[in-house]
Parts: structure tokens; C-alpha cells; sequence
């Protein structure tokens, strides 16, 4: 107890506490140059190179969405592809009634979001791997019944009226510009959602589930707006997918390969980091593109390497990038800062800090650096 | 007499959803894994199955002799490396890892084999006989053959684990991992006997879909993984005799459903699931899980 008013008292003369360990200001500058640059380039690279990174930022939503989730609320989803099936439908179904398949994108969303609460009344009866299996078993449940109705393509799919009109070029540079607007829009979701009290009602239930309910947290509620906003993601991510394929079939939007996409990006990347899954999609991609002509080979190769990076490496490259560089894009928790200490070192790193007030003790990461000991 | 009919072809078909489940209740029983490469295992179980039948011309119903060893051996492997090491690593990264594993495996299989589906045991007469009861009702051998066999199965489960010493060793780990420690037990190798059991009963699930019905290396998690946990968590979690019920309520429901339209076999199966998953997620056997 004696400590922890020592450090109060101290704290307002010499202690600082911020955001980050550098500057966020370069870093957010930096993001807007990014954004700025990829916004142009429409007019400065061929469309193949754009609807290629169409594909791109699908991955990145969707796995930025399951990050949330699996890395932030401790949720593991295998059945996302609900959201994206239904996103695609609903965009599908929209322009049937001739709305603008870009007008059709937010109301999907939307739409996904609302889908979202009935099915978590449902799957999260159960727990940890029996809520894995029930959220397959309801993306399932979802696909058949779609399929049920001829006037939306049934079983075989239907391609997406309204898009006709458009010319090739800048069709695909629209899909382009909304992709990215949706990318940087779930990124910024997703930061904000975990700088702020969420994040915190997360870190807590991660760190003890019990402790942070009888503390008043309100557990239930926290996953279920993770399991909404990851829905609502998704199902964007699912629009733009239709509207970059221009067809929506059941049995590509709904099959589980999307939730291995999304969770061996994210793991690859780093589970628990908002940067991660940016990372992780890149790998992706790339070893998508390379292995392209291999068939299967390039999610065999990505399987075997999530697999090793969850049992070595359990906050994937970015996690590796972190500890030796001290960079956070997206800071999200705090760094203390000892009296007197002008730049680089940290006082967290040296433990003299109480529990608690550490970056380690309080920043939302999505997994705890202690081994073991998690209860459930 | 239709629907004596669906009913009688849809508690059969449960057994073959009890076989399923068996591995994934008692890996979940004993070792908290909820395995998600359980249905792609069964599936290796039915290569592995057409290999030795190829090779060693064995009669398809004697092939469970030289794949359920096989099978057994490889469960205690991946529990010893792979699974322990994720187990170590808590929960979140034990779901991972079998995820990982699942696609792996289903895409391996694409690789190295093809995508093309097989079957079992085509021509042989116990296998695609039948006999009738009455005008209406005919009941194929195999179906009986298969829910015989779960029973035999989950007899011997319960016989084994309330009986016998590794049964006993198996459900002290299973309630209590660190008394059971100090009381001498080496759990890892407990586990890893238990795993060899859930995997021989995946073995036996394997050559019985195999049989039954055409498998290709998607049937894995299209059918056998999701079938099993429905069945699991209708029957309610931890009962190993809920398992069989669970099975045969969801085989009545795809029954029923394919009866009323030819579609909806696998949706009606799916909706049951869903409504005992909303209105008594207990199970419908009221005892609870153990643990």
C-alpha cells in the first residue's frame, strides 16, 4: 500500500506517463502520407496491381476484425464467414432493388452489425472451443438457408446487377478508393475501441476474468460489442469482396477458408497488436502471389507457419519487431517514464514500477506475457 | 408408415454421429482440447483405410484391425508433441494450433491426393445389403452394423474409464491434473493414452463414413466435425451416453427434413441444433458436464 502512494506522490514531480515510447506525432504523420500516397494510386499503377490490393485490404479488415477478437477479447471465431456471406447478400440483394452496389456497402455493414446480436444470444452459450465450433456450425446454418432462395442465385450464385453501367477502369478505381476508406476507417475503429475504456474493460478480463467481474466489469457486454464491431467489419469486408468479384456465390463467400485467411494473417502478424494484422496481410499476399501456381501449397505453408508462430512466437513478427525496436503505430497503452530519464529508457523495462502502473500491467495487448495461468 | 420409416433410418444414422463425437467428448473431457482437426482426422482414418485395402486386399470390414492401431500410435504422437506443447500454452493457442492443423490437413490431402471423393467397401454385399421390414421399411446392414459399433464403443468407453486402472488414472488427471501429480501420475502420458483412445474411435469413424458414404478431403469439416458437435452439445457436454442421444435426435432431424424436402436435410439437422442450443443449452440429457 505504502508503495503505491510513494509512487502517486512522486508521480507528479518527476514521473511521466504517455502514450508511447516515441513520438506519436511522426508516427501519425506517417500514416497520413501512407494513406495519402495509396489513395493515388489509381491513376499511377495498371488496374491489376489495384485489384490485387482490393484483395489486400479485404485481408486486413478481416483480419484486423479478428484480431479484435481472438487477440483483444479472447473470442475464437471460426465462423466469420457468416458476416462476409451476409455482407456479399446484402449488397446482392440491394442492388436487386437498384440501389447503387456502393450505396449498398454501409447498409450491409450495418445490416451485418444487427445480424450479429440474435447470434451471439446463441453462440456464446458456450465456451472457448465449443464457441469456435458453434460459430462454424452457424455460418453453415446461414449458407444453407440463403441457398434456399432461388431469386438470389440459390445454390449457384448470381452475379451483381447495377455495375454494368460503370466503365471497367473506373470501376475498379472506385472499389479501390472504398477499400480503402473502409481499411483505414476498421483500423481506426479498432484503435480507438481499445485506447479507450473497452480496452481497458478488455485487458482486464484478460489478465483475470474473475477479479475484473466482481470489479464491476461488465464482461458479457464487452464481448458482445467485440463480436458486433468484428461483424460489422466483416461484413463490410464481404460487400467489398462482391463488389470486386462482381458475383456472389454461396459457396465462396461462406466457405471457412476465409476465417484461415484471417486468422493465420493475424497470428502470423501479431496476435494482440493493432499493427499485426497489417503485417500478417502483407505476408499473406505475398506468399498467396508467389505460390499462386501451387494450388493448395500457399495455405498448407501458411498453416505450418501460424502453427509455429503460436507456439514460439505468440505475438507473431510484430510482437519480434516491438520488443527490439520499442514501435507502436497504434499506442494503445501507456509508458511510465522515469524522474530524470530524457529519452530511450523506460522504467518499465527495469520492473521498479508497482503492478499495475507497468506498460506491461496495463496496456490493452491481447495476450498476457505470462505463461500459462489463464483461467476460464 | 413413411415416417416410421425416417424415424427408424434417422436413429441408425445417429449411431454413426455417436462414433463421430466419441473422440471429440472424450478429448474435451479429459484434456480441455476442443480438437478442430477432428473431422479432418477421421478423414485421414479413410485414406489410411483405402491404402491398406488397396495394397493388402484385406476385407473392407476386417481394414479397422490395421487402421485403428495406426491411428491409435499417431494420436499419441500428436499429443506428446504438438498438442501438449499448445496445451502448455493455455487455451487460445491450443484452439489455434488445431485450426492450424484442420486446414493443413484438408489442404495436404488436396495436394497429395486429389480432390476427388471415395468410398469404401463399393460391391461388397453386407456393406450396400438390406432387409426389409414390412412393405415400407428397409434397413440396410452397414447402418446397423455402424450403430452396433457405437454402442460396443461407448459400452467399452465406460467400461474402460470406470473400470479399468488407466480408466481410473484417466478421469483422476481429467478432475484434478495436480493432485493426480502428486498421487504419481505422469499426465502427460495419461493424456497422450487418451488421445490414442479418442483417435481410435476417429479411426473407426472414419471407415464407417467411408462406407457409408463418399468422403473427400472437405468432408472432414463440411460434415464429420460439425455433425459431432452437434451431436455433443444437443446430447449435452460430457455425457458420453447424451452423445448417442444427441446423435439420434440430430439424424431424426435430417431425416425428417429430407423427407420434407429433399434440400433441407443438412438445414433441419442444423435448426434442431440451434433451438437445444437456445432453449437448453445444458443439453437435452440433464446431467451435467463433469468438470
Amino acid at each position: 500500500m505504502s508503495v503505491v502512494t510513494d509512487t502517486s506522490v512522486r508521480s507528479e514531480e518527476n514521473y511521466r506517463v504517455t502514450r508511447s515510447r516515441r513520438n506519436v506525432a511522426w508516427t501519425g504523420a506517417g500514416a497520413l502520407i501512407v494513406v495519402v500516397v495509396l489513395a493515388l494510386f489509381p491513376y499511377i499503377v495498371y488496374s491489376g496491381t489495384t485489384s490485387l490490393m482490393v484483395q489486400g485490404f479485404i485481408v486486413v479488415i478481416l483480419a484486423s476484425m479478428w484480431n479484435l477478437m481472438a487477440g483483444y477479447a479472447g473470442l475464437v471465431s471460426v465462423g466469420q464467414q457468416a458476416f462476409i456471406g451476409l455482407g456479399a447478400y446484402f449488397v446482392l440483394i440491394l442492388a436487386q432493388h437498384s440501389l447503387s452496389p456502393f450505396g449498398g456497402l454501409p447498409v450491409a455493414a450495418i445490416g451485418c452489425g444487427v445480424a450479429a446480436v440474435p447470434m451471439w444470444w446463441l453462440v456464446s452459450r458456450l465456451r472457448s472451443g465449443y464457441f469456435a465450433i458453434a460459430t462454424w456450425v452457424l455460418a453453415t446454418t446461414v449458407m444453407l438457408f440463403i441457398e434456399k432462395f432461388p431469386s438470389i442465385g440459390g445454390g449457384t450464385g448470381m452475379s451483381l446487377p447495377g455495375a454494368s453501367g460503370y466503365d471497367p477502369t473506373l470501376l475498379i478505381a472506385y472499389t479501390y478508393w472504398i477499400g480503402l476508406a473502409v481499411t483505414v476507417l476498421a483500423l481506426v475503429t479498432v484503435y480507438l475501441l481499445l485506447r479507450g475504456r473497452l480496452g481497458l474493460v478488455l485487458t482486464a478480463i484478460r489478465d483475470d476474468e474473475v477479479a475484473a467481474r466482481s470489479s464491476g466489469a461488465r464482461v458479457g457486454l464487452a464481448r458482445m460489442l467485440v463480436f458486433v464491431v468484428a461483424a460489422v467489419g466483416c461484413g463490410a469486408a464481404g460487400a467489398l469482396l462482391a463488389l470486386s468479384q462482381l458475383i456472389v456465390q454461396p459457396g465462396a463467400v461462406f466457405t471457412v477458408q476465409w476465417t484461415a485467411k484471417m486468422a493465420f494473417a493475424t497470428i502470423i502478424g501479431g496476435l494482440g497488436t493493432i499493427e499485426g494484422p497489417i503485417l500478417g496481410a502483407i505476408v499473406y499476399m505475398v506468399l498467396q502471389q508467389t505460390l499462386q501456381s501451387h494450388n493448395a501449397w500457399y495455405l498448407i505453408i501458411l498453416g505450418l507457419v501460424a502453427i509455429l508462430v503460436a507456439l514460439f512466437a505468440r505475438r507473431g513478427l510484430w510482437g519480434l519487431i516491438d520488443d527490439r525496436l520499442h514501435i507502436r503505430l497504434f499506442p494503445v497503452g501507456y509508458w511510465l517514464w522515469a524522474p530524470g530519464s530524457a529519452g530511450r529508457r523506460g522504467l518499465g523495462k527495469r520492473g521498479i514500477s508497482p503492478r499495475g502502473i507497468s506498460p506491461r500491467g496495463i496496456s490493452p495487448r491481447g495476450i498476457s506475457h505470462r505463461r500459462g495461468g489463464r483461467h476460464s | 408408415m413413411q415416417w416410421v420409416n425416417d424415424i427408424i433410418q434417422g436413429i441408425l444414422t445417429g449411431g454413426l454421429y455417436a462414433l463421430f463425437a466419441c473422440g471429440l467428448s472424450l478429448m474435451f473431457g479429459v484434456m480441455k482440447v476442443v480438437n478442430l482437426a477432428h473431422g479432418d482426422l477421421a478423414v485421414i482414418g479413410a485414406y489410411i483405410a483405402l491404402g491398406v485395402i488397396t495394397v493388402t486386399h484385406v476385407p473392407v470390414l476386417w481394414s479397422f484391425v490395421i487402421v485403428v492401431p495406426i491411428m491409435a500410435v499417431l494420436g499419441y504422437v500428436l499429443q506428446r508433441t504438438l498438442i501438449q506443447a499448445a496445451l502448455d500454452r493455455g487455451v487460445l493457442i491450443t484452439l489455434l494450433v488445431t485450426f492450424g492443423l484442420s486446414v493443413v490437413i484438408e489442404n495436404a490431402l488436396l495436394q497429395f491426393i486429389n480432390a476427388d471423393s471415395h468410398s469404401l467397401g463399393v460391391g461388397n454385399a453386407i456393406i450396400t445389403g438390406s432387409f426389409s421390414v414390412g412393405s415400407q421399411i428397409q434397413i440396410a446392414y452397414l447402418l446397423l452394423l455402424i450403430f452396433a459399433v457405437a454402442v460396443v464403443v461407448l459400452l467399452g468407453l465406460q467400461y474402460f474409464l470406470s473400470g479399468s486402472r488407466y480408466g481410473r488414472m484417466i478421469r483422476a488427471v481429467a478432475d484434478d491434473q495436480e493432485a493426480a501429480q502428486l498421487s504419481g501420475i505422469d499426465y502427460r502420458h495419461v493424456f497422450g493414452i487418451a488421445a490414442a483412445i479418442a483417435f481410435a474411435t476417429v479411426a473407426l469413424a472414419g471407415i464407417a463414413y467411408g462406407m457409408y458414404s463418399q468422403f473427400s478431403p472437405t468432408t472432414g469439416t463440411d460434415t464429420i466435425l460439425l455433425f459431432a458437435f452437434a451431436a455433443v452439445v444437443i446430447g449435452g457436454l460430457g455425457s458420453l451416453w447424451g452423445t448417442l442421444l444427441g446423435g439420434v435426435v440430430l439424424g431424426v432431424a435430417q431425416q425428417i427434413g429430407a423427407q420434407i424436402n429433399q434440400s433441407d436435410q443438412f438445414l433441419a439437422g442444423y435448426i434442431v441444433f440451434l433451438v437445444v442450443l437456445a432453449l437448453r443449452p445444458q443439453g437435452l440429457t440433464t446431467r451435467r458436464a463433469q468438470s
